[in-house]
């Protein structure tokens, strides 16, 4: 029966019959594995070299100085340590002044994997074993280019000159593009205490490396793991980079789940093909029951064939899918900056069960009612025939896509929110294609008899056209989208920030360098700027019971009660602050609040906590407790680029504990070389350039916009073979239709005019419909969500039409172009 | 398998076929076919004539157990086909029937070999190809194996057609106007196969014919009209 299958499957590839199944079964495994190839192989980055991202077997990081005994016990038990300490700090070079990411390492650093450097930008690379020696430095390239340097150049770091030794090309435990905001400087730890950079409120990172025998990690970690203390945390290989494990997850679930967009439309395919399949097989399938054939031996005949098409397009397209991740490498692999090993077998075996999963869905049920064909059918053809498709027969293929759908989202309620949201988005597209299709059967039938001829060919098929403006719709709906309307609202929300919306922070100012600061903004013709005051805590407690992070649930929170933030104290509410419950402190004749022992909190963060009016709070502020009461809640507009504050108090509450200042203002261009001066002045300050933060963040976004458009462009294939499938569905017809056309005088021109108005028709109708769903998500998005004003894009309404016109008009005439160049006799004949 | 002479491979007993009236008929039953008793014996031939709508094809695809009489019985070496499920009735037609159509009922995909092969496959035989490459030959297309019906005549389809019926050495052959769609000449020969096999093989041929001529050839003649056997010759 094998044997017997192989061969008929083999002679309808051969007669053109499995081409559009084929087609759809290898996009939806094209387009699955292409993103488990690309998330596979960051995802084994991050197991193997796990070691290497961590530069160690176990770190502990604190965001103090390291307690001395963890370095007794790791020596103790013979494991080797290494340290180092990072932290954001303007780097200078002649008049200029550069934000770095500064990692100042000890002797060892790395314990596991390479430093390699390099004499200038591009030159070859060489490997490095330890840190760059006492008075030198090493750079990544784009420091020496934002300051204008090259190898050999000085620097100076906080109050040390420091000679640039060579350029940093890799650093094992660097964490990439989305994670970082300015370039490494890599220098001698030793240096650090004669930069004066090491102070209080610089947001020090202080990080112990630990590498040795695995047995004796181990028993470092379990005898550390509960003996940490606040500000504290250890990250081994399992857990190593939180962050681009999240990132890695993000990108998981969200490219996954738009390679399941084409899945369902390459579904919509297979089941419209797998029809036109079974019906072409029903006189076969008579005469093999005339021929003796019992139902089983029918079944296993098709299963047969069945699986070995799923086989085939599983291990073709999972072949495909590893060619297409190289895009995604090209696009977002920077953005993760690890070392991709190769992809393993995982993702072809998921490319066979999505392949096999679509066939058994949606290529099955009718399939699986030729064995019932009646036999008397090779007397009487017109016994017999496939029962009418429906809803409750795809179940089982529904049930898959839903599987599929939660597997690629990995938690329950994202799954749920994407079933409903496809769900919907059909339910819409059906139903304004259903109705734009329903308009065009009214429209009066004037003008050319090819025009009226392709216009009635949409109406007689209204199934079939529904299904093609609703595949269509989608796809081209999801291209507008990505490309007109998420510029749109990235316009509209840059555009509603005032031009003179800040654009620096400068902090980390000392309180005694405060009068000088402000002496220096108001000399050199800076704009008057408010320093606020800012004393870094860390909450214990919540009306008088401890608080830790084991206490909540959501990462989020943990990480807020788990590290210190920033408190500040005011008397006067910032403008971008709305009170949203309870009252701003009052005031006394003197300008003093009466009560000082008050916090306002910001709602966002209350919810988090779970923090409510009337709370006690208590603070740890350098190893002092502060208590009081939660008076009001604010909501703060944190893209007003102004600086703001979670927690708040009054004058008075705060004072006496050690605090540093951050500013914020607007720096025209004419006075950026102010900047230059002032960290020449006061070498401790950072500034953060805000616009050029906003440049590398929509930079980034650019970066995931085009690889998610590149996964859709897999549905607007998928949206292909729905065209596709439905030609070959009504090829015969058409064939004959146009036999006899032609039979009776009709010109080639005039089929293909008529054609053509079928087609371009479908397209613009489909594009139409895309671009009002365009309109209107775009329309919810910027009013509903991102709170912007919201003007439709005219592009869409050309676009949409115009572009789907063209487009399926071309498509549709190049699957046609058989009705009319085979000649009419032969037709005819064919019957 | 070679049987008596005399023995009875079909017997017919009341057999009858009702379906559904469209026009009113009484009960809503229209009868298409009614009471037919009738036996076959080995190595005979039998042809079946009458008018268009007279019930011949109705009564073939009983007799083949392609269909389910509204009443009576069919019973093919014995083995009443009505008691039997569908999946039994192919097992019996693919041991002991051949069938060939008016309009010949190949593959187009597959080539006159691989057509021929199909009911030794589906019956398990080990000796497939080279068993349909034999009847083949003995059909007159040994050199057309490999070619697909559409590369075929009309008559060299039939023939690979009755090829395919033959393959499997049935008992009975059922032919539904076996030259209905050839030319005379092309016909001839294919009758002429046809009851070669009937005489060679004492296989029992049972044809529905128009063709008065081809009629007589056989040793026995039933006129059907209005689904009742109204005389036999």
């Amino acid at each position: 029966m094998m044997r017997l299958a192989l061969r008929l499957l083999r002679r309808d590839w051969r007669s053109g019959e499995l081409r559009v199944l084929l087609a759809a079964l290898l996009i939806a495994v094209t387009c699955v594995t292409a993103v488990a190839f690309f998330t596979d192989r960051i995802g084994q980055a991050l197991g193997r070299q796990a070691g290497e991202l961590l530069g160690a077997d176990l770190r502990l990081l604190a965001d103090h100085p390291l307690p001395p005994a963890w370095r007794t016990r790791a020596e103790t038990l013979g494991l080797r340590h290494a340290e180092f300490r990072a932290f954001r700090s303007m780097v200078m070079a002649g008049e200029g002044a550069r934000l770095a990411e500064i990692k100042a390492a000890g002797p060892g650093y790395p314990l596991r994997g390479q430093l390699r450097t390099a004499s200038a930008p591009f030159a070859a690379t060489r490997i490095r074993t330890g840190p760059p020696p006492r008075g030198a430095v090493w750079v990544e390239p784009l420091l020496l280019q934002q300051l204008g340097l090259e190898v050999g150049d000085r620097v100076e770091v906080g109050d040390v000159t420091l000679r640039i030794a060579a350029v940093l090309r890799y650093e094992p435990d660097r964490s990439g593009a989305m994670f970082s905001i300015a370039p490494r400087l890599l220098m001698n730890l030793a240096d650090l205490p004669a930069s004066g950079l090491e102070q209080e409120g610089s947001r020090m990172q202080y990080t112990l490396l630990l590498a040795g025998e695995s047995d004796a990690v181990a028993h470092f970690r379990s005898a550390i793991m509960n003996r940490l203390g606040a500000g504290e945390r250890m990250e081994g290989v399992r857990d190593a980079r939180p962050e681009v494990r999240n990132a890695l997850q993000r990108a998981q679930q969200f490219l996954g789940l738009a390679a399941v967009v084409g899945v369902v439309l390459a579904c919509v395919a297979i089941a419209m093909a797998a029809r036109r399949f079974a019906r072409r097989h029903l006189d076969t399938c008579a005469v093999l029951r005339c021929l003796g054939a019992r139902q089983g031996q029918i079944n296993r005949l098709f299963l047969w064939q069945m699986s070995t098409l799923g086989l085939l397009a599983g291990l073709l397209g999972s072949l495909l899918g590893f060619a297409a991740q190289g895009v995604l490498v090209t696009l977002l692999g920077p953005l993760f900056m690890v070392s991709l090993p190769p992809a393993s077998l995982l993702p072809v075996l998921m490319g066979m069960a999505v392949a096999l999963g679509g066939l058994l869905g949606f290529a099955l049920p009718p399939v699986i009612q030729l064995k019932s064909v009646p036999t008397l059918r090779v007397l009487r053809r017109e016994l017999g025939g496939l029962r009418p498709a429906s809803a409750g027969s795809y179940l089982l293929g529904l049930l898959i896509l839903a599987t599929l759908i939660g597997w690629q989202a990995g938690d329950g309620p994202l799954a749920l929110a994407m079933i409903a949201g496809i769900t919907v988005t059909a339910l819409v597209l059906w139903l304004g294609a259903a109705l734009l299709v329903r308009l065009l059967r009214r429209l009066p039938r004037r003008g050319q008899v090819a025009w009226r001829f392709g216009l009635a060919n949409l109406s007689r098929r209204p199934g079939a056209s529904v299904a093609q403006v609703m595949a269509f719709g989608l796809g081209l709906m999801v291209l507008l989208l990505l490309g007109v309307v998420h510029d749109d609202l990235l316009d509209a929300w840059a555009g509603r920030l005032p031009v003179d919306a800040p654009n620096r922070f400068v902090i980390n100012i000392q309180p005694g360098q405060l009068a000088d600061v402000q002496a220096f903004f108001r000399d050199t013709g800076l704009p008057e700027a408010t320093f606020y005051p800012m004393v870094r805590a860390r909450l214990k407690g919540i009306n008088d019971k401890p608080v830790g992070p084991g206490d909540y649930r959501d990462e989020h929170a943990q990480s807020l009660v788990e590290r210190e933030f920033n408190l500040s104290w005011t008397t006067r509410r910032q403008v971008d602050n709305a009170i949203t419950a309870g009252q701003w402190w009052a005031l006394d004749a003197t300008g003093n609040a009466i009560d000082v022992a008050q916090f306002s909190v910001e709602e966002g963060i209350a919810r988090t906590l779970g923090i409510a009016l009337g709370d006690r709070l208590t603070y740890d502020i350098a190893g002092q407790r502060v208590t009081a009461t939660v008076t009001s809640l604010r909501s703060v507009q944190w893209d007003s680029f102004r600086a703001n504050f979670f927690v708040l108090s009054p004058p008075g509450l705060l004072q006496d504990y050690p605090a540093s200042y951050i500013t914020s203002f607007f720096l025209a261009p004419q006075h950026v070389a102010q900047m230059d001066a002032l960290i020449k002045r006061f070498p401790n300050l950072t500034v953060i350039d805000v616009s050029a933060l906003m440049n590398q963040i929509r930079s980034i976004i650019e970066r995931v916009v085009l690889a998610v458009k590149y996964v859709f462009l897999f549905t607007l294939a998928a949206g292909l073979t729905v065209l596709y499938a439905a030609i070959q569905s009504s090829l015969d017809e058409r064939l004959r239709e146009n036999a006899v056309l032609r039979a009776l005088g009709a010109r080639r021109s005039r089929l293909w005019q008529s054609l053509a108005s079928e087609f371009v028709t479908l397209g613009a109708l489909a594009g139409l419909l895309a671009a009002a769903l365009a309109s209107v998500l775009g329309y919810v998005l910027a009013t509903q969500v991102l709170e912007l004003e919201y003007t439709v894009n005219f592009w869409l309404w050309l676009l949409g039409p115009v572009g789907g016109g063209l487009g399926v008009g071309l498509a549709g005439l190049l699957g046609t172009r058989r009705v009319v160049s085979s000649p009419p006799l032969v037709v005819l004949r064919q019957g | 398998m070679l049987q008596s002479l005399n023995e009875v491979v079909l017997k017919v007993e009341g057999l009858g076929k009702d379906v559904p009236s469209l026009a009113g008929e009484s009960d809503g039953w229209l009868t298409i076919l009614g009471d037919i008793d009738l036996d076959i014996l080995a190595a005979e031939s039998v042809a079946i004539t009458g008018p268009s709508g007279s019930g011949k094809s109705t009564l073939l695809g009983l007799l083949a157990g392609l269909d389910d009489p509204s009443r009576g019985r069919v019973l093919l070496d014995g083995v009443d086909l009505s008691a039997l499920g569908e999946d039994d009735r192919a097992s019996l037609r693919a041991e002991k029937l051949g069938f060939v159509f008016q309009s010949f009922q190949l593959l187009p995909m597959l080539t006159a070999l691989e057509n021929v092969m199909l009911p030794l496959e589906l019956a398990g035989r080990n000796d497939a190809r080279h068993r349909a490459a034999d009847v083949l030959v003995w059909v007159g297309l040994g050199e057309r194996l490999q070619h697909t019906p559409l590369q075929l005549s009309g008559g060299e389809q039939q023939r690979v057609a009755i090829a395919r019926a033959f393959a499997v050495g049935p008992s009975l052959l059922l032919a539904d106007e076996p030259t209905g769609n050839l030319d005379s000449h092309t016909g001839e020969r294919v009758i002429q196969l046809l009851f070669d096999l009937n005489r060679e093989q004492a296989t029992t041929l049972v044809l529905v014919t128009h063709d008065r001529e081809l009629a007589a050839r056989c040793d026995r003649v039933l006129s059907l009209h209005d689904g009742r056997l109204v005389c036999t010759a």
